[in-house]
């Protein structure tokens, strides 16, 4: 039995969620709700008082709680309905009837049942933990992720500590390595596994070389000093197996580590519904619509695959939102009998997003978004469908902390298969050397 | 002048003064870390062995099947998270055979109820990941798993509420044999807060009792901690193995075990190390690595999906057994020394035991009005939906959710600082409730926690800590240093 | 006098490494880059570079007890630090929008800051 009836409940009220909203309503959709758990929308960018948001959607460098203000200012005036401070704990879908129950908890309401024609998975992202990197040493405090320093100074205006080693070149922790030297903290260095950075290269410049922070690259930390508060970390350097080399350790003496060592989609809901997971995003496996493997229930944003860029998420929202409304008022035909094509990843690209396109449900041009596994310069991004070349790009330079995109053609690919064929096509994506 | 007073709130400790506090008596916990279950009690494999490990006639052996059978009893009476889930000690070649068969007659001998040798075709239905090497096991159908500090709160929060008292971050420096005017022998304590007199003294002092037991008696005893280092994967592993699978003994070393864990993660380890600090509970990349590549010969292919690794320092003395009971040269000192594996599962036992030693000696009343039942914190996780509708009305605090990863609200939390014995740090709100010990390790939560725990015990979020003083989270506002 | 100066260009994910060669100050020749966009930001960042900069100010009688802000245009960026420390003295009143103006003229540079997020009064 349900408390009440939605046709789209979409879940999360950060970037992805808010877009989502605004633009299923912009596509005609009425009942829509916005369930947020924090106490305020705006998710994650509330935190985030950078700039360097918005570039792409607004033609301007925001902030961004001046970014996630805008969207919530045309939520409110679209007058989309939200609940804050409420968690969903379960989805589930019938598959007789084809509805969702969303089942949620809040401190007014209880524990409560919505029935939902769609559902929008935009719950974001968490950052990976210590035991994920299994840096030996001791646990005491001291150690963080980049995110939750962040949340301290920024939120709470409190310092985490005030000398400070950061791991991880993820944008997160390249910014709260300014962050922390604005507000009166020393930071040491950045280490990095890796031979590159996974943050973008705006970051590397103006929050480490400006303050003089030195990024050691193929870098990593080996021991963590301190059993009650952090006292130290031994810093080696690592070969290209990732392993640390003897005898370049290097003691530094600090209260602080942060770790920024990236992100993993927070899909246990997805999971629980029993949706498709890629394990190389973390994500739910999506087809052209961005729905998911149940239908009517649809992922967009950090929930997804994680983005570089929240303008990008904002846009993979949008499209989201217009189709879960679409799905809702009947405009897109669910039962498919058309050709479905099948994207396939190779030499170096890692994933893409969407997975599946049925070439007459998509749209005349499409974006593909996806991220490469190492850092690529002078190659080609070629793509193929049916065996045949569909189109060829020459990239000067491809890094795994940037998101590449793609876009689709529709009657281009239309001049290579038969959309109506009901077959099963295949597309690839993959590097080469340049032409 | 206490009647009693036991040195040490790690499990044994607890379970002894949980005992203890049936009779009329003066009960005084001495623990040096600023909660219970700060020491080996916190870092183990949380199993309640079935008993077939330890060679017949120790105390190990005694304790240990009296322990399982009591564990399962109290993991209802004073709810704590206990599942007998069985195990399996795997012969990964024909050679080991033998040494199943070994293992198995000294089951029997021990007491142990139910033992079987399971042949390949069996152990395969019973554990499909099970490593295609694996050519028999020896099933144990009592072997069960445990949550360590569940049952170390549960046991410690029971004795406080049958008036047992506790002081924490109380070291003991000193113990020594006095005798009063009347000529009986009593014990003076100092300790880093002041001093204690007392009837008699419990040396429940784990990787510390041979100094603790050296300052009274004449007749020495050493203890080596030997280090155990853990990993600890996603509940997304945890279905991989129903049973705890143990390894037997080979020339290439100690076997490491693979188990589920009573709240659904997967954990293998632990190595044993010798160590010469008994504060050393510092993970290696060696002994992790170790922990990987020998769980990995259990199981057809182990997940990595580790979200966070630990070590813990068993108590071994050079005996290899436990002692327990009065020092010789020493009347009413008494040890519960060397209390290494199985020491979680004998506890409950030497508990028993030990109490019965001090009902000898000073011969109390028993208490009319003993609280033989204790309730644990409500878990919203586990919580069938109308629990958890009955949970938010009686406190809507249940409704908000701090810790995502585990579903931890706030009135789990609350109620784990405002209750007996309650939570007085970020550890001991974790070790719980479970907030910060799911996939994101606290990244999320910590600066959810700090704030209701500061507001709770009137402090300010600065001395808010991990475990204890000096290990602070927050330092100063922001722009002070400029 | 002729002073060599190394810099990435951040104007695309590219990140042109780009040598500027400066001669009593101005720019005498730039190299390393593929696009008329490098040459623009290696001019801009070795004769006057220039920061926006994001901090927080204390917050009177709000949810939290701080607010973002932000200078509302770039300021010098050997300037940055003077900023923050000028705000160190600033102490707003809840409510506060997105926009209200925190100071008038930070550390001398003639640049406003202003509010980046909203804070209602509690």
């Amino acid at each position: 039995m349900a408390d009440m009836k939605k046709d789209l409940v979409i879940i999360g009220g950060g970037p992805a969620g808010l877009s989502a909203a605004v633009s299923a309503r912009k596509e005609g959709l009425e009942d829509i709700l916005i369930i947020e758990r924090d106490t305020r929308l705006g998710g994650i960018l509330n935190q985030c008082i950078h700039n360097g948001f918005g570039l792409h959607t607004f033609k301007e460098e925001l902030t961004g709680p001046e970014y996630a203000s805008r969207y919530i200012t045309m939520v409110k005036e679209e007058k989309i309905p939200y609940m804050l401070d409420t968690m969903v704990v379960d989805i589930s879908y019938d598959e007789k009837t084809g509805s969702k129950t969303v089942t949620a908890m809040n401190s007014e309401d209880g524990l409560f049942r919505i029935e939902a024609k769609a559902v929008i998975l935009a719950m974001g992202c968490r950052e990976r933990p210590r035991g994920a990197l299994n840096i030996p040493g001791f646990r005491p405090a001291g150690i963080y992720s980049a995110g939750t320093a962040q949340y301290y100074v920024n939120i709470e205006g409190k310092m985490p500590g005030r000398k400070v080693v950061i791991l991880g070149s993820g944008d997160i922790g390249l910014i709260m390595a300014r962050r922390m030297t604005y507000e009166g903290a020393k930071v040491l260095c950045v280490a990095e596994l890796m031979p590159y950075s996974g943050g973008l290269k705006r970051n590397i410049v103006q929050c480490l070389d400006d303050f003089d922070i030195p990024l050691l690259l193929s870098h990593t930390v080996v021991d963590i000093k301190g059993k009650k508060r952090v006292e130290g970390v031994t810093i080696a350097e690592v070969d290209s197996n990732r392993k640390p080399i003897p005898g370049t350790e290097v003691f530094y003496e600090c209260d602080t580590l942060l770790l920024s060592c990236g992100l993993i989609p927070e899909n246990e809901l997805t999971g629980r519904l029993g949706a498709g997971l890629n394990p190389v995003t973390g994500g739910a496996y999506v087809n052209e619509s961005l729905e998911t493997d149940v239908p009517g229930v649809y992922a967009c944003g950090n929930v997804l695959h994680v983005h570089d860029l929240v303008d990008h998420v904002s846009g993979e929202a949008a499209s989201a939102g217009k189709n879960a409304a679409d799905f809702i008022l009947g405009k897109n035909n669910t039962r498919y009998d058309g050709a479905a094509v099948k994207i396939r990843t190779e030499s170096g690209v890692r994933y893409s997003v969407p997975s599946v396109v049925r070439p007459s449900l998509m749209p005349d041009t499409m974006t593909v978004r996806f991220r490469v596994g190492n850092e690529y310069r002078d190659k080609d991004l070629a793509v193929y469908l049916d065996g045949k070349q569909l189109m060829r790009l020459p990239k000067r330079v491809m890094a795994p902390g940037e998101m590449e995109q793609i876009v689709l053609v529709k009657s281009r690919m239309n001049r290579i298969m038969d959309p109506s064929d009901g077959a099963e096509h295949e597309m690839v994506i993959r590097i080469e050397d340049r032409q | 002048m206490r009647d009693v007073t036991v040195i040490g709130a790690g499990v044994t400790g607890s379970c002894i003064a949980r005992e203890l506090s049936r009779y009329e008596l003066d009960i005084l916990v001495l623990e040096k870390g600023s909660d219970v279950c700060e020491g080996t009690s916190k870092a183990n494999s949380g199993i309640a062995h079935s008993g077939y490990d330890a060679k017949p006639g120790t105390l190990k052996a005694r304790f240990n099947v009296e322990g399982n059978r009591l564990i399962h009893v109290l993991s209802r009476e004073l709810d704590f998270p206990f599942k007998e889930n069985g195990s399996l000690v795997l012969a990964l070649d024909e050679e080991g055979r033998s040494g199943i068969r070994d293992l198995y007659e000294r089951g029997i001998k021990n007491g142990v109820p139910d033992l079987r040798i399971v042949e390949r075709d069996e152990l395969k239905a019973m554990e499909p990941a099970v490593s295609d090497s694996a050519v028999c096991a020896l099933y144990a159908p009592t072997g069960g798993i445990v949550c360590p500090f569940g049952m170390n709160i549960a046991f410690a929060e029971n004795a406080a509420d049958n008036g047992v008292e506790f002081l924490f971050e109380t070291k003991v420096t000193s113990v020594e044999r006095r005798t009063d005017d009347d000529g009986k022998i009593y014990y003076h304590i100092e300790t880093s807060k002041g001093s204690a007199d007392s009837r008699i003294v419990i040396n429940a002092a784990g990787v510390y009792a041979d100094r603790i037991h050296n300052m009274v008696s004449e007749k020495k005893i050493h203890i080596t901690p030997r280090k155990g280092q853990y990993c600890l994967m996603d509940k997304a592993a945890g279905s991989l193995v129903s049973h705890t699978l143990f390894q037997l003994p080979t020339k290439s070393g100690k076997g490491v075990l693979v188990t589920p864990t009573v709240h659904g993660n997967l954990m293998t380890g632990p190595t044993s190390d010798e160590s010469l600090d008994a504060e050393d509970t510092a993970t290696t990349a060696e002994g992790l690595g170790t922990v990987i590549s020998r769980a990995s010969l259990s199981v057809k292919e182990l997940p990595r999906m580790t979200i966070t690794s630990f070590a813990g320092l068993r108590a071994h003395e050079d005996g290899g057994d436990f002692i327990i009971g009065e020092a010789e040269d020493s009347p009413g000192f008494i040890d519960a020394a060397g209390i290494e594996s199985p020491g979680l599962t004998a506890a409950p036992a030497i508990g028993v035991f030990v109490a019965g030693l001090v009902r000898d000696i000073l011969e109390p009343a028993e208490k009319e009005n003993f609280i033989s039942v204790r309730k644990g914190i409500p878990s919203m996780a586990l919580a069938t939906e109308e629990e958890r509708q009955a949970l938010i009305k009686e406190d809507p605090a249940y409704s908000h959710v701090i810790c995502r990863c585990e579903l931890v609200t706030e009135g789990e939390i609350r109620n784990a600082i405002s209750r007996t014995l309650g939570a007085t740090t970020i550890d001991g709100i974790k070790r719980r409730t479970r907030a910060g010990m799911g996939r994101c390790q606290a990244g999320f939560c910590l600066a959810r926690t700090i704030p209701i725990l500061a507001e709770m015990l009137g402090k300010p979020e600065e001395e808010i800590t991990k475990c204890g003083t000096g290990s602070e989270y927050i330092n100063g506002n922001i722009k002070d240093g400029i | 006098m002729v002073d060599k100066r190394e810099l990435i260009c951040i104007r695309c994910p590219v990140g042109c490494h780009i040598t500027a060669e400066l001669e009593d100050g101005r720019v005498k020749s730039i190299s390393g880059n593929s696009c008329p966009r490098g040459a623009e930001y290696a001019e801009n960042e070795v004769t006057h570079p220039v920061r926006t900069v994001t901090s927080l100010v204390r917050l009177k009688g709000g949810e939290h007890p701080v607010v973002s802000v932000k200078t509302e245009s770039d300021v010098p960026k050997e300037k940055m630090m003077d900023v923050v420390a000028a705000l160190k003295g600033i102490e707003l009143t809840a409510p506060v929008r997105i926009g209200d103006v925190a100071a008038e003229d930070i550390a001398g540079t003639g640049v406003r800051v202003i509010v980046t997020s909203d804070s209602a009064a509690v």
